[in-house]
C-alpha cells in the first residue's frame, strides 16, 4: 500500500486549501473535513502540508540510515 | 468580476470598516483568476496593484541567478501580496505564483491612495499588516543568516535514522523545522542541499542516508572512526557560504 499524507480529522477545519494545491487529486473533501485519496498520483510534494494552517496534514519521511 | 463585501471583510487591510465604508471601497477593487502555476508577478517587473487572495494559495518567492527558489511567504485567503511595490513604486522584489487555481482581488496604487486618504482606519491597518510582514521577514533573515540550518537538519537525520530493524522513524518537514528552530520553508531547501552533497537521497516519502560520513561532516559532528571533522561543505560539494546561508 502506497504511503499517503496523514490527515488529523480533529484538526482539519475543512478550508480545502490542500485540495486546491494538490496536483494529484490525492486529497478530497469527505463530509466537512478532508481525507487522503489513494489515486497513485501523490508525488509527496508536501504542498498540502505546507499550506495547511491548522497543522492537520502530516507528510512524514521515513529516515533510513 | 464583482467583488463581494464578504470577501473584503476578511481582509486585514479593511478590518474595522463599517458596511457603508466597505461598499464605497468595493468600487475600487477588481477580481481576477489565475490558473495553477500561473506567474502572477515576476521579480524585477513593475506592477501597480496590491493583491489579496480570495480563494486558493499563492506562493511568494525569490529566485537566485542559479535558479534556486526561496519561498518567502505562502499567501492564504484574506492575506495580501505585492504590498511593497505598491507603496514604493519600485519593481517587484519577489515573484508570485498560483499554487493551484486561485481567485485574487486587487486595487491599483492610485485607487489605494484614494482609499487611504478617505479612510484613515485603512492606513492604520496597513501599518499593522506591514509590521507583521517585516517581523516575518526578520525571522527569515535570522534563519538564513545566522542559523546553520543545514547542519542541524543533518544532525536531526543522523539522530533519527532507523537501522533497518522495525519501523523506521518518521518526521515531517514541520517537525524537522520545529526541531531545528527554523521555518518549514527552510527545511526543503536544506534537504535539497544535503541531497546535492550526496549525503542523502530523497525517494518520495523516504530519506535514505547514502553517505553517513559526509552527513556527519555537514552536521559538524566528530567523525566516527577516522580523522577530524572538516568545516561544513569542505568535502560535501557545498561551500562554507552556502552552509551558512542555510
Amino acid at each position: 500500500m502506497i504511503a499517503m499524507p496523514v490527515i488529523d480529522q480533529g484538526k482539519c477545519d475543512g478550508c480545502g486549501l490542500c485540495i486546491n494545491v494538490c496536483r494529484g487529486d490525492a486529497v478530497a473533501m469527505v463530509g466537512r473535513t478532508v481525507a487522503a485519496v489513494e489515486t497513485g498520483n501523490c508525488d509527496w510534494c508536501t504542498d498540502c502540508e505546507a499550506v495547511c494552517r491548522t497543522g492537520a496534514i502530516s507528510c512524514s519521511y521515513e529516515i533510513i540510515g | 468580476m464583482a467583488v463581494q463585501i464578504e470577501s473584503l471583510k476578511s481582509i486585514p487591510y479593511f478590518s474595522g470598516l463599517n458596511p457603508a465604508e466597505l461598499e464605497a471601497i468595493r468600487k475600487y477593487v477588481f477580481e481576477k483568476t489565475a490558473a495553477r502555476d500561473e506567474v502572477i508577478l515576476l521579480e524585477g517587473d513593475t506592477s501597480d496593484a496590491l493583491y489579496f487572495v480570495v480563494s486558493g494559495v499563492v506562493k511568494v518567492f525569490k529566485t537566485s541567478a542559479e535558479g534556486k527558489e526561496q519561498i518567502i511567504r505562502i499567501v492564504r485567503p484574506g492575506e495580501s501580496f505585492n504590498d511593497v511595490s505598491v507603496f514604493d513604486g519600485a519593481p517587484n522584489p519577489t515573484s508570485a505564483q498560483a499554487m493551484g487555481p486561485v481567485v485574487i482581488s486587487g486595487i491599483t496604487r492610485n485607487d489605494l491612495q484614494n482609499v487611504l486618504r478617505d479612510y484613515p482606519q485603512v492606513a492604520l491597518n496597513v501599518n499593522k499588516v506591514l509590521a507583521g510582514q517585516v517581523r516575518e521577514l526578520m525571522a527569515l533573515v535570522e534563519d538564513l543568516s545566522f542559523k546553520h540550518v543545514v547542519n542541524r537538519v543533518a544532525k536531526i537525520l543522523l539522530e533519527n535514522a532507523g537501522n533497518g530493524a522495525g519501523s523506521p522513524p518518521r518526521l515531517t518537514q514541520r517537525e524537522m523545522a520545529a526541531m531545528a528552530g527554523t521555518a518549514r520553508e527552510i527545511i526543503g531547501r536544506s534537504l535539497k542541499a544535503l541531497e546535492q552533497a550526496h549525503a542523502i537521497r530523497l525517494d518520495r516519502n523516504r530519506i535514505m542516508i547514502t553517505d553517513r560520513e559526509t552527513l556527519r561532516e555537514m552536521a559538524m559532528m566528530a567523525p566516527q572512526a577516522r580523522g577530524r571533522a572538516r568545516p561544513v561543505g569542505s568535502a560535501a560539494g557545498t561551500t562554507r557560504d552556502e552552509g551558512q546561508q542555510l
